[in-house]
């Protein structure tokens, strides 16, 4: 027997909404769930009329859902925001090239401007030839550092105010398991928080629209939209802790539904103790980005590869910042430590 | 049995283990007995003296429990099984140099609720004694059912009541508390106490060992309580209901027996799982009170944790080297519960990663305390601090879930307030 849509009872209904357990149409679906989004918007106060806003798109799911609900509520709404894509291409053949096209193919749908950024350019090194010289064991790393880096450089290109990600309630719970997983709840509220401002290690302030928005309901919002989107795994990706705790968040919902918003309710909630240090910001003395040491991260990290030295960034050396900086040679021992191992 | 924390008797003594290390890594004299981490192998003495030392260097450097001040102690409750044991704690007590505090083991039975029958429960509770009895420190068993000791129930209940007559019939019933006001806990009286106890070494008080029967419960409290928990839909939910009853329980009791602290035996496993699993509830803006050294949010009754160093396998070790006897008593069996969920993810997680327990629990110390102010509300349920917007429904966010998972609608609500007869 069909059932009929809770919320218009004239619709056949096509889904049930995992959040709510409502069963809806498909254009109740879309109505709730873009309705979720700008209140979500409205809340936190996200943006400002006249804002340029550059949209972290990769053309995974996450992203090109974001593309197109930022666009859809910016005109529905008039928050007079100025739209654009920003895309990384990290240099990953089989992958990083692929979804290009879809970002390109989207940014023709949603009549957006784009800018894409490549290490390749910004760093001279691809994924690819990192991680032929770094092996796959600290590959996420490199390019963890030189994303953020890359996409804060996009960012200042186009003159945006504001960088919107798709991270969605998942990731955020996750990332709120990691870092208890981790020990590092200092950075917890950083993590959690549904926009940053400047003062991190990032230059441009970041936003989390789809940061109530579950990963099941997205992929549902996409499938029944017909987005254009491209769904594969970074094939550099081994990371098995997070395998571990994507695992036990899924175990943990399917015991109580709402489980991904008690995660995040959670993190929201843990008030750290005063006096954990937070490092002090200055500029990189080589590239001129924000950072706490002599060197950013990314800077030492490129030094490593240069050097055919690819663990000086994974560990602290910060005493070889000096040398670095003056371009001196390490010493054979110094030297030994950091080489790649050997496969 | 738990496997999170026993699971250590087989390690002892293996082959490979013997062969790696000849000698104790700290007297370098004597044979290893156990081995805490790879390259520290303890000799039986050694890892005695280390054990115990350690206890001994929590409480001075906290400085919360008072020489010679009488603890209320409970130590049991696991999630699945619980394992009774005349746990290292009291022997640690008594042995010199712990400022004399003495503990009072505190027992508390839940068999009513997994449908055990009368005389089961009466033989765990008859071996239990026995147990504490030949260790000649004076003891307390308390079942559950207590809760539902006339006054007492009727306290507990009633708050359920009133948080369920709020959530389904918005009644305004103020359902919060304030803290007991409690003496002053300053460093100078900690001074004077240790004062105190070195002139009176000699008669240091000593504990009459008198063991209190456990209160006749009638049937009908039995009953009452059966219904009362079977009245929760979900495993969770069930679990949750049951440590705020154990909590409340403990409270109530160290209130009425004059106790001014009450030790609780977590170790850093169990806070590990406890910390995980009330971040998955919800519990977020409570976990550093749950899985602090000290919590004073009662404001009267100060519970404490001094084993919460000890990593469950140091206490397997402690247990089996110098044969702590144990009784088992079985749990409520609630495999697809949140609370077990987190164990066994710690306890394979553990497994792969041997750093994890200690990693989440390095988490903890991170975690700010909420300073225990007088004026500030606690919620009555789970004696939380209400976060602010809280304030509007009652509820702290997590107990929302619990009350959610716990009636199918507004007849049981209606049941519960004529079974009470408010
Ligand atoms: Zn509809
Ligand atoms: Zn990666
Ligand atoms: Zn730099
Ligand atoms: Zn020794
Ligand atoms: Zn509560």
């Amino acid at each position: 027997m069909p059932v009929q849509c809770s919320s218009c009872a004239k619709n056949r209904a096509v889904l049930k909404r995992p959040k709510t357990g409502h069963s809806l149409c498909k254009e109740c679906f879309f109505c709730a769930f873009e309705e979720e989004v700008h209140r979500t918007i409205v809340a936190a106060e996200l943006f400002k009329p006249g804002e340029r806003v550059g949209i972290a798109a990769s053309g995974g799911k996450d992203s090109t859902v974001l593309a197109h609900v930022m666009k859809v509520l910016n005109e529905r709404y008039s928050y007079g925001l100025e739209l654009m894509l920003l895309s990384v291409d990290e240099g990953i053949t089989g992958y990083r090239d692929d979804s290009l096209e879809t970002v390109k193919r989207n940014q023709e749908q949603y009549e957006l401007p784009l800018k894409i950024v490549s290490y390749e350019e910004l760093y001279g090194w691809t994924m690819d030839a990192i991680v032929k010289q770094v092996g796959l064991k600290n590959n996420c790393t490199f390019c963890g550092v030189f994303r953020r880096q890359a996409l804060d450089r996009g960012a200042i290109m186009l003159k945006v105010d504001k960088i919107c990600t798709g991270h969605n309630a998942d990731d955020v719970a996750e990332t709120v398991l990691m870092n208890i997983l981790r020990g590092d709840i200092a950075r917890l509220r950083r993590c959690t928080a549904i926009s940053t401002s400047s003062e991190g290690d990032e230059v441009v302030p970041r936003c989390k629209p789809l940061k109530y928005a579950y990963e099941k309901e997205i992929v549902l919002y996409a499938y029944f939209k017909k987005l254009d989107y491209f769904s594969t795994e970074c094939i550099y990706s081994p990371n098995a802790y997070r395998g571990y705790a994507r695992t036990f968040l899924k175990d943990l919902e399917s015991i109580r539904p709402s489980a991904i918003m008690d995660v995040i309710h959670s993190g929201e909630n843990l008030s750290v103790r005063d006096g954990v240090k937070m490092p002090v910001q200055g500029t990189c003395s080589r590239c001129g980005y924000i950072s706490s040491q002599a060197l950013c991260k990314a800077c030492v990290l490129l030094e490593g590869l240069n050097r055919g030295l690819p663990k000086l960034g994974i560990g602290k050396h910060h005493r070889l910042h000096g040398k670095l900086l003056s371009q001196e040679p390490l010493t054979e021992k110094e030297e030994k430590k950091l080489k790649p191992p050997e496969f | 049995m738990c496997q999170v924390d026993e699971d250590y008797g087989r390690d002892i003594r293996s082959a490979d283990f013997l062969s790696i290390s000849k000698q104790c890594v700290k007297c370098k004299v004597h044979t290893p007995a156990v081995l805490l981490r790879v390259g520290d192998p303890y000799c039986r003495g050694c890892f005695h003296e280390y054990f115990i030392h350690k206890f001994r260097a929590m409480l001075g450097k906290n400085r919360i429990i008072f020489p010679g001040e009488r603890v209320y102690s409970f130590n049991f409750y696991y999630l699945n099984h619980s394992v009774v044991s005349v746990n290292s704690v009291y022997s640690i007590c008594r042995s010199p140099g712990t400022l004399g505090c003495v503990g009072r083991p505190f027992i508390m039975l839940n068999g009513a609720l997994i449908g055990r029958s009368l005389e089961d429960r009466h033989k765990t509770n008859t071996n239990i004694r026995v147990l504490f009895e030949s260790t000649g420190f004076p003891f307390h068993i308390v079942p559950l059912e207590q809760v539902s000791a006339p006054s007492y129930f009727h306290k507990c209940i009633f708050l359920f009541t009133t948080v369920l007559l709020i959530v389904y019939c918005k009644l305004p019933t103020l359902v919060l508390t304030r803290p007991h006001m409690s003496g002053s806990n300053c460093a100078s009286s900690y001074k004077v106490a240790v004062g105190k106890f070195d002139q009176n070494k000699s008669c240091a008080i000593q504990p009459s060992c008198q063991q209190k029967e456990p209160v006749d419960v009638s049937k009908v409290h039995t009953v009452q309580l059966q219904q009362l928990v079977t009245s929760v839909k979900t495993h969770t939910a069930r679990e949750e209901l049951l440590n705020m009853l154990r909590q409340h329980l403990l409270l109530h009791m160290a209130r009425i027996e004059g106790y001014s602290k009450l030790m609780l035996g977590d170790n850093c496993t169990r806070l590990a799982v406890k910390l995980l699993s009330n971040i998955s509830l919800g519990r977020g803006s409570q976990t550093a009170l749950d899985t602090g050294f000290s919590d004073s949010r009662y404001g009267d009754v100060i519970a404490v944790r001094p084993m919460r160093d000890y990593s469950a396998k140091e206490i397997a070790y402690y247990n089996h080297l110098f044969n702590v006897p144990y009784v088992f008593i079985s749990g409520l069996d609630s495999k697809d519960s949140i609370q077990r969920l987190t164990e066994s993810f710690v306890t394979k997680l553990q497994t792969a990663f041997p750093s994890t327990v200690r990693t989440i629990y390095r988490s903890a110390y991170i975690l700010h305390l909420l300073l225990c102010m007088p004026q500030s509300l606690m919620m009555l349920l789970c004696l939380c601090k209400l976060e602010a917007v809280e304030l509007k429904t009652l509820l702290c966010y997590s107990c929302q879930l619990t009350i959610k998972d716990m009636v199918s609608g507004k007849g049981a609500v209606a049941g519960l307030v004529f079974f009470i007869g408010l």
